[in-house]
């Protein structure tokens, strides 16, 4: 088959993605000493010989990072080995003091596993990532280099040097840029769901390169072009847009030099997040300099099956399988599980607390989608500072769905609840709602009735809709009125007479 | 085995060593007696067994996620060749990095 140039002149081709992501981990203390890894503290003042690469300093590895790789490992579907190590890498940079980097080379803590993604309300069938790995080694310093101002030097900071990174390592199975937000998303809901890490990319807990390169139909021909490392993304929207960009500008330079993979090895570039570009940062890629060896400092580490399988038993349920749940517990669209889902943990215990005393899940997905989350979004305010608890915003759903409050009076109490907290009977006595009995909606149909004789010919010729000035005339005379239980009990004195 | 001028200044600048011409030709006999020396291990016939990570007959020491004291700032600044008071000053570095 010969494949043609489209609308565009381009040939068809195929985005090919890889990505590497660094996630810290979260522990108090960093991975082979007890300085704090807490983000923000002034320059320096979270450093120690350990971490200084002092002469004579040993590492002592952190074991809540080797539980929370393992964790992380199990939820990613991986293979846990026995046994893993830790091997030196060395390269020189002013923000990695002992000239080498402690990680893992050809034993890592967890083997090959692969991450599902869900399928999406815009169509996107679900699609299983493939990893090739996950393994633990120590973040470096940072430095800092002010351009403008006209420094002669950088400036280091060694605060994060020594911190837990667990560096996870996609196949090249991801196909579009939109693909590895997908990605990206579903390992960070993962991943903060677990308390493994905080994934923020904005603060460097989170951090991703992506492998990109093409095949191209150009004609009878396949065509592959060099692989190309993007760094120094800094938001998922930055790494969608950055392999957007870098996928066409591949195509344009294989049209205009005819670089291939055989032609021109992997390159490193960034991305400029205001121009949005990508940029050449280095030519050659030199990963065998790199002169892995184990280090000598360590002890290897044994893990045994039955503290694997302990930690996998206190996995708990993960979110792909609390999606699942919602569905077939709640009966819950598959759009809806996963946009409560998506929320984290903590917005799906507050679902399943609102539901439970609601009765009602779908009402309850209906409510916490527009109007909790909305407000939640418009206050800038977490769940844990919400001020309706679930029973309290359970008890008013419940009342929607007996009939007993309309659903605009509802709003009303919601409304009332959000400024002042408190309980759904303060709230309801505030606004003055009572529960209108049975004698006081016969008493109001019968007044109502009585003063527009020309509605009940309206109805009975067939027009209903005439109903809807005397619900109107109700609400001015009784606010508490249900308009549904108002509108029936009309119909039925009409058609009795 | 014989080390070529060239590999012996691809190994001088993995290190940072700056060598000189003279310096690189004094290098390269010393490099291969130690490699002959470390090769009279590849006599024996290894076959079976398992390469060793490590020399010391022990596995899983570790620490308690704890957080303890460390250095003073000061202290930590104190034999840098160059420091602000806050950081250390290195000569200046692109944005990025390594790794």
């Amino acid at each position: 088959m010969t494949a043609t140039r489209d609308d565009h002149g381009r040939f068809p081709f195929e985005t090919i993605i890889g990505l590497e992501v660094h996630v810290q981990l979260k522990t108090v203390s960093k991975l082979f000493c007890r300085c704090s890894t807490k983000f923000g503290a002034a320059p320096n003042t979270q450093i120690c010989p350990v971490c200084l690469g002092l002469p004579g300093a040993l590492p002592v590895i952190n074991q809540q990072a080797i539980e929370l790789s393992i964790r992380a490992g199990l939820a990613l579907n991986c293979r846990i080995p026995e046994f893993t190590k830790w091997d030196r890498k060395q390269y020189f940079y002013p923000d990695l003091p002992k000239g080498y980097q402690i990680s893992q080379y050809d034993l890592p803590i967890c083997a090959e596993g692969y991450l599902d993604l869900p399928e999406t309300d815009t169509g996107e069938a679900a699609k299983r990532i493939g990893l090739f790995r996950a393994h633990l080694e120590e973040d470096a310093g940072k430095s800092m280099h002010d351009e403008t101002g006209g420094l002669t030097q950088s400036r280091i900071d060694l605060n994060r040097c020594g911190t837990p990174l667990l560096e996870i390592v996609t196949k090249p199975d991801l196909r579009s840029a939109e693909e590895a937000r997908r990605f990206l998303l579903e390992l960070k809901l993962l991943l903060t769901h677990l308390e493994i890490s905080d994934c923020e990319m904005q603060e460097g807990s989170l951090r991703v390169d992506a492998n990109v390169n093409l095949h191209i139909s150009a004609g009878n021909q396949k065509v592959v072009t060099p692989i190309v490392e993007i760094k120094n993304m800094n938001s998922f929207r930055a790494v969608e847009r950055a392999i957007g960009f870098e996928s066409l500008r591949q195509y344009d330079e294989w049209e205009e030099t005819g670089a291939t993979i055989q032609t021109v090895s992997k390159r490193t570039f960034g991305w400029n997040d205001v121009r949005e570009q990508t940029f050449v940062q280095r030519e050659k890629e030199e990963s065998a300099d790199y002169r892995y060896f184990p280090d000598p400092d360590l002890i290897p580490v044994a893990l045994p099956a039955e503290r694997v399988d302990a930690i996998r038993a206190a996995l708990g349920e993960l979110p792909s399988q609390t999606r699942t749940r919602f569905e077939t517990q709640y009966q819950l669209k598959p759009y809806d599980a996963d946009v409560i889902v998506n929320q984290g943990p903590t917005l799906v215990r507050y679902f399943e607390a609102v539901a439970k005393v609601a009765g009602d899940a779908k009402r309850t997905s209906a409510w916490i989608q527009q109007d909790v989350m909305r407000t939640l979004k418009e206050q800038q305010c977490e769940l844990n500072d919400f001020p309706i608890a679930a029973p309290t915003l359970g008890q008013l759903l419940r009342k929607v769905t007996e009939g007993s409050l309309d659903n605009a009076r509802a709003r009303d109490v919601f409304q009332y609840l959000l400024r002042h907290g408190g309980t759904l009977d303060e709230a309801t006595k505030a606004l003055g709602i009572e529960a209108v009995d049975q004698s006081e909606l016969d008493l109001l149909c019968d007044r109502l009735l009585a003063e527009n004789a020309k509605v009940i010919d309206d109805v009975r010729g067939g027009k209903q809709q005439a109903l809807g000035a005397l619900i109107g005339q109700a609400k001015r005379i009784n606010p508490n009125v249900n308009p549904g239980q108002l509108r029936q009990r009309l119909l039925e004195k009409i058609n009795a007479v | 085995m014989a080390f070529s001028e060239q590999e012996i200044r691809q190994l001088a600048r993995l290190a940072r060593l700056e060598l000189t011409a003279e310096e690189v030709r004094m290098v390269g006999p010393q490099l291969e007696r130690i490699l002959e020396f470390v090769q009279q291990l590849a006599e024996l016939n290894t076959d079976q067994v398992e390469p060793m990570t490590t020399a010391l007959d022990i596995q899983n020491c570790w620490a308690a996620d704890q957080v303890a004291d460390g250095l003073q700032r000061s202290a930590a600044l104190a034999n840098a060749p160059q420091a602000d008071g806050e950081h250390f000053l290195v000569p200046p570095v692109l944005p990025g990095g390594n790794g």
